[in-house]
C-alpha cells in the first residue's frame, strides 16, 4: 500500500545548529522561512528568491546548499547549520573573523551565505588559490561589489586555520 | 515567493513511487533535487497537485563501476559526479561537466537524473551524456527499459519517458583503451547556463589514427545535435590539429540554433565550431594507449 499524500501538514524532524526540531509545515514551506518564521533564525537571508544570488545558503547535512529552493519537507530527518550556529559561544569562528579583519563586507546583506559558503569551501579544500575561491562563490552575489576583500576575508581565514578543519 | 499549494507524498522506494504515479496520474510529478522544479513551481510556470519525492529511495542514489558500465543512480547529485575518483579515472569529460553545472550550491543538491528528465536545451548533461554513448535505464509497472541518450532528448523540455516511468540510473559504457573524453563550454556570463557546449569521446589507434569519433554539440536546438560531419571528417584519418580544426568547423552544419538575446544563430554556429575543436583537443589529450 503506497503513502498517502499530505496537503496542509506534514511532520518534519530536522536539526537545526544541533538542536532538533519537531513541527508540521506546508508543503510549500521553503526551508529558508521555516529556519526564518518558524525558528526565527532570521541570519539566513533571503535575496532574489531565485536561487540565484546564494544570500539564503545554510549546509544541509554538511554541504552549501540554497535554502530558498529546497522544500522544508525535503530536509526532514537533515542536520542544518546557518549562520546562527557558526561562532563557539563568545568565539567568532575564523571565516567570521577573517571578514571583520579583512572588511569582507559593506552592507552585510550577502555576509551569512558568503561565510556559510567559504566555510564549506574550507572543510572540503582547506588551502584554496585565488581561482578555487573565486570558483566556490560563483553562486552568491554582492550588490556592493565588496569581491576583492571577500576573497581577501576567506584568504586571511584558510591561514588562521592552517589547513586544519575547524567546524563544530 | 511560494509554489502554489500542493501534496506531499515522500517515495520510500522505485516500486512504491511508480504505484504513487499511477495513483495520481497527471496531477502526480517526480521530485528529484528540485532545483529545476522548485524554481518553476516558485515563478508558477508549473503547478503539480502531488509531489512525489524521490530524494527518500536510497536505491537511487550513487556511483559504481558494473561490468563494462559506470552506473550512476538518478539522484546522484551533481557535486558527487563531479569528485567521483572512478569517473575521474575513466570519463574526465563527465567530470568536467558536471564541475562546471551551476554553482557550488547547485551543484550540492541538484541531480543528474532530475536535469536529464527536465531536458532543458542548455543543460550541460545532455550533451556529454550523449557524447559518451550514455543510456537511462527507465522503470514502471510493466518492466524495464532502456533509451540511448542521444534517443532520450526529443524536444525542448522533453524527453522519450512515458508518463508513468521514472529514471533510475545513467549507464555509461568504459570507454575503450586508447579513449579520451572532454567537455567544453561557453556559459553564459549571468546564468552559467549553455550557450554553446561540446563534448567528444574519441578513440585513437597507437599509430595516431582516429578509430571512432563521437561529438555533440548542445546550446544549438532542443536538445544536443550530434555533429555528424566533423565525426567524418575525424574517421580513420591521423588526429593532427590542422584535422581537427578542420573538422570541429563544421560541427554546426546542417543546424538551426535556437537565438536569444544573448546569441544570435550565426554567432552561436562560429561558437560552435570554437568549442568542439577545443572538446575533441582536450579528449584526444587524454588518450591513454
Amino acid at each position: 500500500m503506497a503513502a498517502e499524500a499530505q496537503y496542509t501538514a506534514v511532520p518534519v524532524s530536522i536539526t537545526v545548529n544541533g538542536v532538533q526540531y519537531n513541527a508540521t509545515v506546508e508543503p510549500r514551506t521553503l526551508l529558508v522561512y521555516f529556519l526564518r518564521e518558524h525558528l526565527n533564525l532570521t541570519g539566513t537571508h533571503v535575496g532574489c528568491d531565485t536561487s540565484q544570488c546564494g544570500a539564503c545558503t545554510v549546509h544541509l547535512d554538511g554541504r552549501a546548499v540554497k535554502s530558498c529552493t529546497i522544500l522544508a519537507v525535503q530536509a526532514n530527518g537533515a542536520t542544518v547549520k546557518t549562520i546562527e550556529g557558526l561562532a563557539n559561544g563568545e568565539q567568532f569562528h575564523p571565516v567570521q573573523q577573517g571578514f571583520q579583519e579583512k572588511h569582507g563586507l559593506q552592507c552585510g546583506y550577502c555576509t551569512p551565505g558568503m561565510i556559510m559558503t567559504a566555510v564549506h569551501l574550507l572543510e572540503t579544500n582547506p588551502n584554496p588559490s585565488d581561482d578555487e575561491i573565486k570558483h566556490a562563490l560563483e553562486g552568491n552575489l554582492c550588490r556592493c561589489t565588496g569581491y576583492v576583500n571577500i576573497v581577501e576575508s576567506i584568504k586571511w581565514a584558510a591561514q588562521k586555520m592552517g589547513g586544519k578543519n575547524v567546524s563544530r | 515567493m511560494f509554489p502554489a499549494n500542493f501534496g506531499y507524498v515522500a517515495a520510500r522506494s522505485i516500486e512504491e513511487a511508480i504505484q504513487l504515479m499511477a495513483k495520481h496520474g497527471e496531477d502526480g510529478k517526480l521530485l528529484a533535487g528540485g532545483h529545476s522544479l522548485i524554481p518553476a513551481m516558485k515563478l508558477r510556470l508549473t503547478s503539480p497537485k502531488t509531489l512525489i519525492d524521490l530524494g527518500t529511495v536510497p536505491a537511487l542514489h550513487g556511483i559504481k563501476l558494473d561490468g563494462n558500465n559506470l552506473v550512476i543512480g538518478a539522484l546522484t547529485v551533481h557535486a558527487d559526479v563531479a569528485s567521483s575518483d572512478l569517473l575521474r579515472k575513466h570519463v574526465p569529460g563527465l567530470s568536467e561537466a558536471a564541475h562546471v553545472i551551476g554553482d557550488v550550491q547547485v551543484r550540492n543538491r541538484g541531480t543528474i537524473g532530475g536535469s536529464c528528465a527536465h531536458a532543458d536545451p542548455a543543460a550541460d548533461m545532455p550533451v556529454i551524456l550523449a557524447a559518451l554513448n550514455a543510456s537511462f535505464t527507465i522503470q514502471s509497472a510493466s518492466g524495464t527499459r532502456a533509451i540511448k541518450a542521444d534517443e532520450f532528448f526529443t524536444d525542448f523540455y522533453t524527453t522519450a519517458m512515458k508518463e508513468n516511468e521514472v529514471l533510475t540510473e545513467v549507464r555509461i559504457p568504459l570507454p575503450g583503451s586508447g579513449s579520451g573524453t572532454a567537455y567544453a563550454k561557453l556559459p553564459h556570463p549571468a546564468s552559467g547556463y549553455v550557450v554553446v557546449s561540446a563534448g567528444a569521446l574519441i578513440t585513437r589507434q597507437a599509430s595516431g589514427a582516429c578509430t571512432s569519433a563521437r561529438v555533440f554539440v548542445g546550446g544549438l536546438g532542443s536538445g544536443p545535435v550530434r555533429a555528424v560531419a566533423t565525426e567524418m571528417e575525424l574517421q580513420g584519418k591521423p588526429l593532427t590539429p590542422q584535422l581537427i580544426a578542420a573538422a570541429a568547423a563544421k560541427a554546426a552544419e546542417e543546424t538551426d540554433p535556437v537565438e536569444d538575446s544573448y546569441a544570435d544563430a550565426e554567432y552561436k554556429r562560429a561558437v560552435a565550431a570554437v568549442y568542439a575543436r577545443k572538446a575533441i583537443e582536450a579528449a584526444v589529450g587524454r588518450v591513454n594507449v
